[in-house]
């Protein structure tokens, strides 16, 4: 590879990281301009200023903020997210599993989602302004306009009522098998394909139409390549990056996103796991739920960002 | 089958409908009742100015109609098959393997994202008659034919690895590889350099003979279609105009339309004796922000008041720089431009009012340079309010009165740009620069996007203007009978550097520097032969 392009690769890398930096110091003043702190929410409303000023001083709440930003930060880069509030649990063993289902859940949702998006997106494209090109978008726009709940419910009823194959609840737990694990969540793998299909479905489509305007094409049309072969090896090239830019943010949003789908599954995940805490105001846990989601968007940016520069020719090759 | 009938075409009749601004769609009609014939090893040049149907004919021969045009009439036979109303399957068969495409802008019309080996045997193993190693073998061979570099590497390179000239030859090699009966050529070369071209020519014409092709050859310039083509077809508006062998249309034209463009280019100026100078560049270098090396090296000219200056050179010799530089859009790094007695800020933003008004500017792209929402009125009208405070009555005899310099009566000033030709819009830049009764006009390409008889309209008012008002020009251009035409004195640039300056008649008379004897002789002659001349003249030079 040619060095300018592992540079601006690194570079690009280097920002991101910056970037987290910065989130995080924004997370830590954000949960830090609550009203209230730690030790008031611990101690509840009644609490008397002593006692207030020895648990402050037991929990370090009593050092200026810039130490505690270090000292959290510091933790968090050994593995140590702290310890929940409500029960004293160490936070990183309490995220975990929930982590990893989420992850599951949203890979699951992803490789049906994905080739399914690229592929009728190119349907589309091929057959645009036809009837095969109206049913994709009228189709896929209906179902993104349902809310998620709708959707859930729809789907639950269709397939645990009226054709009953699968379970309404989509309870996982350790020691499970794959298939197991993979039957538990079809109901809400189901919901989230509807849910992100028709955004990455429209740009796939959007994207190879612009292209299809270029010279090289009526190049590709004029040496009577068939409508297909045309679309797939010489639009879909130069189409690239906008369909990646679009596919992380839905994948960013199938990990951090789906908090309604989780409740209405009762999928154990970070999602229910962290709007649990805030209502519990378990500050630590939000804060530590609230990077963690930090790490999954900018992570998936850059993964979108770096494709987007390997797909470049001209900076792959260079003159 | 040395004379088998290749394309036949008879009535041929092209139909498309056109949205003008603020009216209904209407069907209009691109092209009348053509008809011609081609045989094999055969080639006929299409010419005409734009809009005369060239490139719609010449992709009838593939049934293809660009943007929305529609082949609604007449007979189109390829090999003795009727193509016209041909099946999606049939043309997909046809195009690609016995009739290919050469386009104008080689570099858009190669996918940026695949080798160009890919992309050149890409037809050739699609239909299935050649295996992808018969068909590499057979592409290195047309690359070495048609004098690329290192031929048996050339196809792994992308097309931005490699330059306009190479693409051009690179895409004839892609219209040669599937061995069609007929290539079209469309305006091949129209996109380069001169002394590029003529080596491209050189290429193409020789690759056409080798191959026994039939080529319809598309161009509107009739000195290179002169030294390429077996029979000429002149065209206009749609119509045939004349046809006959080459011979017949270059020295013995009928039509009186033939005979003008056959003349054409051939304005010639009387230098006017020199006169002090209004602008002087001394010694300005000039480099763009972030990079290493200089666009302008030491770049020393004057332009005489009242008189015209003509750059010319080639694309990157630095012309258009030097015209960023003057205007103060680019400073230098060194040097000074001096103007009327007095030193010009080095930057756009030091520059007073009166500074800005009496340099002005008339771009190539007429079209691009107005703002399409503005009509002709409001366009010349800005700078008679910027400038000169004007308004109301005052302004809109103003604008009548700079109407009427350009030819141009003053109905056209409720039209907007769209409803323009493109050498109405071009006068239209004239008047708005006009309006700021400069001192200097710098006009960059200004006829270069127009076609030859517009072109000397331009040219011609230029030079009224020019007579009326005292202007100087400097006129920068790659065409050396535009410099011919308007021209007192002539720098020639090369790679940023002046290496030729001098009143007109000196630096176009020999003895010559090494660089711009290249370029003058590389201008195609309206001569049959000039071609092969011109390249035997320079392999016996070697």
């Amino acid at each position: 590879m040619p060095r300018k392009l592992i540079t601006l690769i690194l570079m690009r890398i280097a920002v991101g990281l910056l970037l987290l930096l910065v989130v995080s110091a924004v997370i830590f003043l954000g949960v830090e301009a609550l009203p209230g702190d730690t030790a008031e929410a611990i101690l509840g409303r009644s609490a008397t200023p002593d006692a207030l000023a020895n648990l402050r001083a037991k929990l370090g709440l009593d050092q200026p903020a810039w130490e505690r930003y270090f000292t959290w930060l510091t933790g968090v880069l050994s593995g140590d997210l702290g310890k929940s509030l409500t029960n004293g649990a160490d936070i990183a063993a309490a995220i975990a599993p929930r982590l990893h289902n989420s992850l599951f859940l949203a890979a699951s949702a992803a490789v049906i989602a994905v080739p399914l998006a690229l592929g009728l997106g190119v349907i589309a494209a091929r057959y645009a302004g036809r009837w095969p090109d109206k049913i994709i978008s009228a189709v896929t726009l209906s179902t993104i306009s349902l809310p998620e709940f709708v959707a859930a419910y729809f789907v639950i009823y269709a397939l645990t009522q009226l054709f009953p194959v699968f379970q309404p609840v989509s309870m996982v737990f350790a020691g499970m098998s794959l298939p197991d694990k993979l039957r538990a969540i079809a109901l809400p793998v189901i919901v989230l394909v509807i849910v992100v299909l028709a955004h990455m479905m429209r740009m796939t489509r959007a994207a190879i139409l612009s292209v299809m305007q270029s010279a090289y094409i009526e190049t590709a049309e004029l040496k009577g390549l068939p409508p297909v072969s045309i679309i797939l090896r010489h639009a879909l090239p130069n189409a690239i990056s906008p369909i990646v830019s679009v596919i992380s943010i839905n994948l960013a949003y199938l990990v951090v996103g789906v908090v309604v789908v989780e409740v209405v599954f009762g999928y154990n995940a970070m999602g229910q796991f962290l709007v649990d805490h805030v209502a519990k105001r378990d500050l630590p846990v939000v804060q530590a739920s609230a990077l963690i989601f930090a790490v999954v968007y900018i992570g998936l940016n850059i993964f979108a960002d770096v494709v987007s520069i390997v797909a470049n020719p001209r900076l792959r090759h260079p003159k | 089958m040395p004379d088998s009938l290749v394309l036949d075409i008879s009535g041929l009749v092209i139909e498309a409908t056109s949205y003008p601004p603020g009216a209904r769609p209407r069907d209009v009609t691109l092209v009348h009742g053509v008809d011609l014939k081609l045989q094999r090893g055969r080639v006929l040049g299409l010419i005409g100015e734009s809009g005369a149907g060239k490139s719609t004919i010449g992709l009838s021969a593939m049934s293809y109609g660009r943007g929305g045009a529609r082949l609604t009439g007449g007979e189109i036979q390829v090999n003795g098959r009727e193509i016209r109303l041909a099946s999606p399957a049939e043309l997909r068969a046809l195009r690609g393997r016995e009739v290919t495409y050469v386009s104008q802008s080689a570099a858009a019309s190669f996918n940026p994202a695949r080798r160009l080996m890919d992309q050149v045997i890409e037809t050739s193993v699609s239909h299935r008659y050649m295996n992808r190693r018969q068909a590499e073998d057979h592409a290195i061979g047309l690359f070495r034919k048609l004098g690329l570099p290192d031929p048996e590497t050339f196809g792994n390179r992308y097309p931005h690895q490699v330059s306009g000239g190479q693409l051009q030859r690179a895409m004839t090699a892609m219209a040669l590889c599937p061995g069609p009966d007929l290539v079209v050529f469309d305006e091949p070369t129209t996109a380069l350099d001169v002394t590029t071209q003529i080596g491209v020519l050189r290429a193409i014409k020789d690759a056409i003979r080798d191959s026994h092709v039939a080529a319809l050859y598309i161009t509107h310039d009739l000195a290179v279609v002169a030294q390429i083509s077996d029979e000429i077809m002149v065209l206009r508006h749609g119509r045939m105009v004349e046809h006959g062998t080459c011979d017949q249309i270059i020295n013995h034209p009928r039509e009186p339309y033939t005979r003008a463009l056959v003349s054409v280019r051939a304005l010639n100026h009387v230098e006017k004796p020199p006169e002090p100078a209004i602008v002087r560049i001394d010694a300005v270098s000039a480099r763009y922000r972030g990079t290493q090396s200089d666009v302008l090296t030491d770049v020393s000219m004057d332009v005489a008041a009242g008189q015209t200056l003509a750059i010319v050179g080639e694309s990157g010799s630095g012309k258009s720089t030097l015209a960023r530089v003057i205007t103060g859009l680019l400073p230098p790094k060194s040097g000074q431009v001096w103007f009327d007695g007095r030193t010009l800020s080095r930057a756009l933003a030091g520059r007073s009012r009166r500074d800005l008004r009496e340099v002005q500017m008339i771009y190539q792209m007429a079209d691009t340079a107005m703002n399409p929402r503005h009509t002709v009125d409001t366009i010349i009208g800005r700078p008679l309010q910027f400038y000169f405070g004007m308004k109301g009555a005052e302004k809109s005899h103003r604008v009548a009165e700079l109407l009427d310099q350009i030819e141009l009566g003053s109905d056209f000033g409720k039209r907007f740009p769209a409803e323009l030709s493109g050498g109405q819009k071009q006068r239209v830049c004239i008047a708005r620069a006009l309006a700021a009764k400069p001192k200097v006009i710098i006009c960059d390409e200004v006829t270069s996007a127009l076609d030859p008889l517009v072109a000397d309209g331009i040219l011609k008012l230029l030079l009224k203007l020019q007579a009326e008002a005292r202007m100087a020009y400097l006129f920068i251009t790659h065409d050396l009978a535009t410099v011919q035409a308007i021209a007192d004195k002539v720098a020639v640039m090369h790679r940023g550097r002046v290496v030729r300056y001098g009143a007109k008649g000196d630096v176009l008379t020999p003895p010559f520097d090494d660089y711009t004897d290249l370029l003058l002789s590389s201008v195609p002659k309206m001569e049959i032969g000039w071609l092969d001349r011109t390249i035997k003249l320079r392999e016996a030079a070697q």
